[in-house]
């Protein structure tokens, strides 16, 4: 690259002033933002139409040819739902708890256990820590479809069929949460870890208050993976009692409940959807947001 | 000779001294690692292994495994016809899907990190949106149903494009364009979002230091500063990619059916489907999880090798 100085001083001034970066060109981030605007028309679709479907009217629903917006918009779907639910021979809030003690467990879990894991991984040369590794990323690519039958027998012979743990301890072990934080944390400058070893804190303080708090996109991002996960995890194959089942198989069971039942299977759809994308919203906006002035680069 | 064994030896005595005191001295790491390292052995390793071990017997889930040799591995080759169209159909999703959607996942994860605060969380949701509820490609099934109420269809008819409705989903030399459409639709996922949290990470005066430097257009920028900033994030991203363009079966027998028309929508996960969970011929479909895990970590070993050289 050519090192020649091209900044003159009315680009330095763009770089003091607040938005406009001095090596942009207008008509780049036009023909960018056009782009963004026509693929997001694209990406917005199912859940427009999510939204859309749970808010029309059966009779819209069955409308030839489909609207894409309902002509007269109403909330029935949703309280015919909650009478269904009402009426369910288990409690509703059981499924709740159910789900929520699932999703709580798994992700708080998966989040502590795998973070540790991948802390050492990252930042101490220890034997046989690079080929744990390996084998972890490579266990990435093996199908779950046939890892399911003796999983099953795993589980059974260790007596967790039937129970939340057959959920919660998978879900805390996956490989996906380990090689995220990994990868994030090779990014942190030894010199970090250096100084506070220096300063004399031991392995755990080190991972907890300055790792940690080092890679907040990353465990935010890893939280977004393990809700949504664990919410939209049904479960069935491993738990049949049905004060135990979760919220999302129930509600499956409701919207599997025939033609009559096609409102509310529409409504189903935007409830299920609901915890996920408050989760996705409010990390989303910490990782963008708050972390936008900080950088630790050695 | 025994002078030269003796020499070996002794240097692998050296080494595993040399081990044991590292490990000694680093005995927390195992501390740290112990609670995953357990969890991880026992509900992926075990099943791994138990797995690869069945692709070499006879399973059919209800009478116990009896050990067959290579024989799986000789009719999945030489025999299973439909197999080998699987296979050929896996690979153009992947070489067409892999690269594309990779690509496509960190351009559009760049180009919102470059957009107003304000607006960036909703444009992250929104291209995370066809991934955030596990089936929304169902939608798709009303999009190019086969009559004139399907969407495209009606759109086409409307513009003259055509005059009778079209059978995406059926007709087998329309249902791969539609279905490569669709995976790419979705694959602004797990690499896409960690892209946007590695991009937030980037130290803001790197830039600055490059504006001064002389970094005259994005593209320099991107090259010299942001992709070598973002290698672990890549590394992630590629090894994402191929785990999903290998593993695509949902989509397929979603939208094009189980079985598809001529099997022109069958890949090698549909055909472990069909295998393991209709004929549970289960030895039959590890033999196939096992190939096309080692297809896998192949593909693996080479795009790592590529991406280490990005920004050097």
């Amino acid at each position: 690259m050519s090192m020649t100085t091209q900044a003159n001083g009315h680009r330095m001034k763009a770089v003091n002033g607040r938005k406009r970066r001095p090596n942009r060109s207008v008509l780049g981030d036009l023909g960018v933002w056009l782009l963004l605007i026509i693929v997001a028309i694209i990406m917005a679709l199912p859940l427009v139409l999510a939204i859309s479907n749970a808010l029309k009217p059966l009779n819209e629903l069955f409308r030839f040819p489909p609207t894409v917006f309902p002509i007269h918009p109403t909330l029935t779907n949703f309280s015919d739902l909650m009478v269904t639910m009402g009426q369910s021979w288990v409690p509703f809030t059981r499924y709740l708890a159910n789900t929520v003690w699932i999703t709580l467990l798994g992700t708080a879990g998966h989040l502590l256990i795998a973070s540790m894991a991948a802390f050492v991984l990252a930042k101490y040369d220890f034997p046989g820590g690079r080929t744990f590794f390996n084998i972890v990323v490579v266990a990435l690519m093996f199908n779950g479809y046939v890892t399911a039958v003796p999983n099953f027998i795993t589980m059974s012979k260790l007596h967790l069929i039937d129970t939340i743990w057959a959920v919660v301890l998978p879900a805390i072990a996956s490989p996906m949460g380990l090689f995220l934080m990994k990868q994030f944390m090779e990014g942190l400058p030894f010199s970090l870890i250096e100084s506070a070893k220096l300063d004399g804190a031991r392995e755990f303080r080190i991972f907890w208050s300055i790792v940690m708090p080092n890679v907040k996109p990353a465990w935010l991002t890893l939280i977004i993976f393990s809700v949504q996960g664990l919410w939209n995890n049904r479960a069935s194959a491993v738990i049949y009692s049905e004060g135990k089942k979760t919220l999302t198989y129930a509600l499956q069971q409701i919207q599997a409940g025939g033609v009559a039942r096609t409102g509310q299977a529409a409504a189903v759809i935007v409830v299920i959807m609901i915890v996920p994308i408050v989760t996705f919203i409010l990390s989303q906006s910490q990782i963008l947001e708050t972390m936008a002035s900080s950088g630790l680069k050695d | 000779m025994s002078t030269f064994a003796k020499k070996y030896v002794k240097l692998r005595k050296r080494n595993a001294a040399i081990a044991w005191e590292k490990a000694r001295r680093n005995r927390v790491c195992y501390l740290f690692l112990l609670p995953y390292a357990i969890l991880f052995f026992t509900f992926f390793i075990l099943p791994m292994i138990t797995s690869i071990f069945y692709s070499f017997t006879y399973y059919n889930i209800l009478e116990p495994a009896r050990f067959i040799g290579l024989q799986n591995y000789i009719n999945l080759i030489l025999q299973d016809d439909v197999f080998l169209t699987a296979v050929k159909n896996t690979f153009l999703i992947a070489v067409i899907t892999g690269p594309v959607g990779y690509i496509l996942s960190f351009g559009f994860a760049w180009f919102i990190h470059e957009l107003p605060r304000w607006i960036r969380t909703f444009a992250v949701l929104i291209f995370y949106a066809p991934s955030i509820s596990g089936n929304a490609y169902s939608v798709f099934q009303i999009i190019f149903r086969g009559d004139s109420y399907g969407w495209f269809n009606a759109v086409l008819m409307h513009l003259g494009i055509i005059k009778t409705p079209e059978l995406w989903l059926t007709n087998p030399a329309t249902i791969m364009p539609v279905l490569i459409f669709v995976i790419l639709w979705m694959s602004m996922s797990t690499g896409f979002l960690a892209f946007v949290a590695g991009l937030q990470g980037i130290d803001r005066s790197q830039y600055e230091a490059g504006y001064v430097d002389g970094i005259r257009n994005r593209w320099q920028e991107l090259y010299y500063i942001t992709l070598p900033n973002m290698k672990p994030m890549l590394l992630f991203g590629a090894v994402m990619a191929i785990t999903q363009s290998f593993n695509v079966a949902d989509v397929p027998m979603a939208l094009a059916g189980f079985p598809s028309t001529d099997y022109a929508a069958h890949t090698v996960v549909v055909h472990l489907f069909d295998y393991g969970y209709t004929r549970f011929e289960m030895g039959y479909a590890s033999a196939i999880a096992t190939l096309l895990f080692l297809v896998m970590i192949l593909c693996n070993k080479l795009i790592q090798n590529a991406l280490r050289r990005v920004g050097t």
